[in-house]
């Protein structure tokens, strides 16, 4: 019964795979009067089962994004204590549905003196790495889309082309709200993307490979007690799972790191001048990239699909990036906006050394020998030690510099 | 500590999140269209006309010093003639206020020597109309004396007891102020009594309980 709930999908694909080939057969046998040949069968499997791949996948994250921006508001509503959406379907649960029906039917609106062509290509580029970034990712057992051998490298560098984006999109608007959204977003994802790249390293280095399968597999199996074996729960793998949740907000632009957009001085940064549904991509695209991130922080420290056999391991993997996008969004709903030499000092005086730091960390862990619990414990002490020792040098001096009080002179 | 402030926010918005849910109290939104709130005793909107008994017996004289006073100009009044003699009598033909201009200064009601015009509490008001949707004619300005006690009962009372002594003391020499023809634009109207100030204005009023329903 586990095994059918488990391999559901797959299981579903293989029939629809099945299907087509046996209709391929049939159409050759009616034109030519023979079946296809074995090869002409393999392709038209592999075909079919790429296209259903990415249909399974654009379907169900489209879907995840339209139920996030819902989770969204219901949440921030909640936090702030009002209702948020309550009159489209139960609970205001189809309240997305809406939204995306206003967003096609608006106008679509381009600036007069706007570089057309990439005003018109910065939402679908910017969608592309977002959707992109799936591929890398084990969703459940037998479930990853792609088996690359260097696939943090790989997610990392499609994540990045996500920058070129929103440069584009400032670019082309020929608008200065819109092109200093672009530079902020620019200088805030590459800083970021160090700090983000670098907490991952950790991981990789216990590992010992790239591959996020192999990452996945090296965190156990489906047991209660396997759920020790998450990387979160050492002090490295803690630590870097802390880096790695601010890097990716601010990565995917999120509060309280959406300076590129902050409404409040730029209007909306990068995409003022969009409306309609090239909007409505960029806010996909930022959904999506949260969730690819979310199922990044997922494989890397909280062991990926993995998880006590009462759930499909599908479902445990989606739990759990439901779970980073439930934090992310309370995070929005209580940090204000940072400002642009705060995000900046924070990102390298604070995150970049602290992340080296957990590097040289999890070379001692790595060394220290973990044969028997005893030496095991020892080891996680000793890590833990250093982490803590780490922190505390990094709030005491670094951002205390960095976040210095201002003083006013005449307010005060 | 690096972190302590942010947790400290997380642990307020996060009993927020979960008070909303146990706690309906603490929502400070109502359901607007199926729920609605109480208005407070003393809230205006747009002016209105008030009548005694029959929309006949409007207490307006048309003395026009209200369309003279309103600071945007929007209340337009013309005075009825006699059919025969044509000459004015004290009442209005036209009395049109553009309630897409009026602003809600309350000033026509604070100078109406007559307790003739009061503010409305209505809110919902839109129109399709850009332009004539929302001049209300006499018609639709004209609402009983209850309505407005219903409204602002406290201030209604006091107009009321205003009105009922000014006539006692009207009374007697009624006859004269009543029979003087009252020339257009030129001679102030007659008060109705000498002593009481031209403005009807309400003292300040202790705070009320808020109304049940309007
Ligand atoms: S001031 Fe009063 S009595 Fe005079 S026209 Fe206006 S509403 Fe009528
Ligand atoms: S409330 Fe003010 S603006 Fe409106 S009609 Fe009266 S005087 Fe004019």
């Amino acid at each position: 019964m586990y095994n059918f709930f488990d391999q559901l999908i797959l299981t579903l694909g293989a029939w629809v795979v099945g299907l087509v080939v046996a209709c391929g057969n049939g159409v050759s046998k009616f034109c030519c009067g023979q079946p296809l040949s074995e090869a002409a069968a393999h392709n038209v499997a592999a075909g079919t089962e790429i296209v259903l791949i990415c249909v399974t996948i654009y379907g169900v994250f489209a879907l995840c994004f339209g139920l996030a921006t819902w989770l969204e508001r219901k949440m921030l509503a909640r936090i702030q204590n009002r209702y948020g959406p309550n009159r489209v379907g139960p609970f205001g649960l189809f309240q997305f549905v809406a939204d995306g029906v206003k967003m096609l039917t608006k106008e679509d609106i381009v600036p007069a003196r706007a570089d057309k062509l990439v005003h018109f290509l910065a939402p679908a580029v910017v969608l592309a790495p977002a959707l992109l970034m799936f591929a890398f990712l084990p969703f459940g057992r037998n479930m990853a889309p792609t088996n690359l051998d260097t696939a943090v490298i790989a997610f990392f560098a499609v994540g990045a082309g996500s920058e070129m984006a929103l440069f584009m999109a400032g670019w082309g608007s020929r608008n200065k709200y819109s092109i200093l959204g672009a530079m902020r977003a620019v200088a805030q994802m590459i800083s970021y993307e160090i700090p983000l790249v670098l907490a991952a390293v950790p991981v990789v280095m216990v590992v010992g490979s790239l591959s996020t399968s192999q990452i996945v597999a090296a965190q156990g199996a489906d047991g209660f007690l396997d759920m020790s074996r998450w990387f979160v729960w050492t002090p490295w793998g803690f630590a870097g799972f802390i880096l790695f949740l601010v890097a990716a907000t601010a990565e995917s632009n999120r509060c309280p790191f959406d300076l590129p957009e902050g409404e409040s001085e730029l209007v909306a940064g990068f995409h003022v001048e969009y409306s309609g549904f090239k909007f409505a991509l960029f806010f996909m695209a930022e959904y999506i990239g949260m969730m690819a991130m979310a199922g990044l922080g997922v494989t890397l420290f909280l062991g990926g699909w993995h998880g006590p056999k009462l759930l499909p391991s599908w479902m445990w993997f989606m739990g759990k990036g439901f779970l980073i996008v439930c934090w992310l969004i309370w995070l929005r709903g209580t940090l204000p906006r940072l400002r642009v030499d705060q995000l900046m000092a924070f990102a390298w005086k604070a995150m970049l050394p602290f992340a080296l730091f957990n590097i040289f960390t999890t070379a001692v862990w790595f060394h220290l020998p973990k044969a028997t619990l005893l030496q095991s414990a020892v080891a996680w002490l000793v890590t833990a030690a250093l982490v803590a020792a780490a922190y505390w040098v990094v709030s005491r001096f670094v951002c205390r510099r960095a976040g210095a009080l201002r003083v006013y002179h005449y307010a005060s | 500590m690096l972190g302590n402030g942010m947790i400290q926010g997380l642990l307020v918005t996060a009993r927020n999140l979960l008070r909303s849910y146990f706690d309906p109290e603490c929502l400070t939104t109502i359901q607007y269209p199926e729920e609605r709130r109480t208005l407070p005793e003393n809230s205006r909107c747009f002016p209105f006309l008030v009548y005694d008994g029959t929309p006949d017996n409007l207490r307006c004289v048309a003395c026009k010093i209200c369309e003279q006073e309103c600071p945007p100009q929007c209340i337009y009044i013309e005075v009825e003639r006699d059919a025969k003699t044509g000459k004015p009598v004290r009442r209005p033909r036209v009395f049109d206020i553009d309630y897409s201009v009026c602003m809600q200064c309350q000033i026509c009601a604070e100078v109406c020597p007559f307790d003739a015009i009061k503010m409305d509490q209505i809110y919902e008001l839109s129109g399709t109309d850009r332009f004539g949707g929302m001049l209300m004619n006499k018609g639709a300005l004209l609402k009983s004396n209850e309505y407005y006690h219903q409204m602002h009962p406290t201030e209604a009372n006091e107009v009321d007891a205003r009105l009922s002594q000014s006539k006692k003391k009207a009374s007697p020499p009624a006859a004269k102020p009543a029979a003087a023809p009252i020339t257009l634009q030129s001679a102030p109207p007659p008060r109705p009594t000498p002593s009481a100030p031209p403005s009807p204005s309400v003292p300040p009023t202790p705070p009320v309980p808020p109304k049940s329903d309007v």
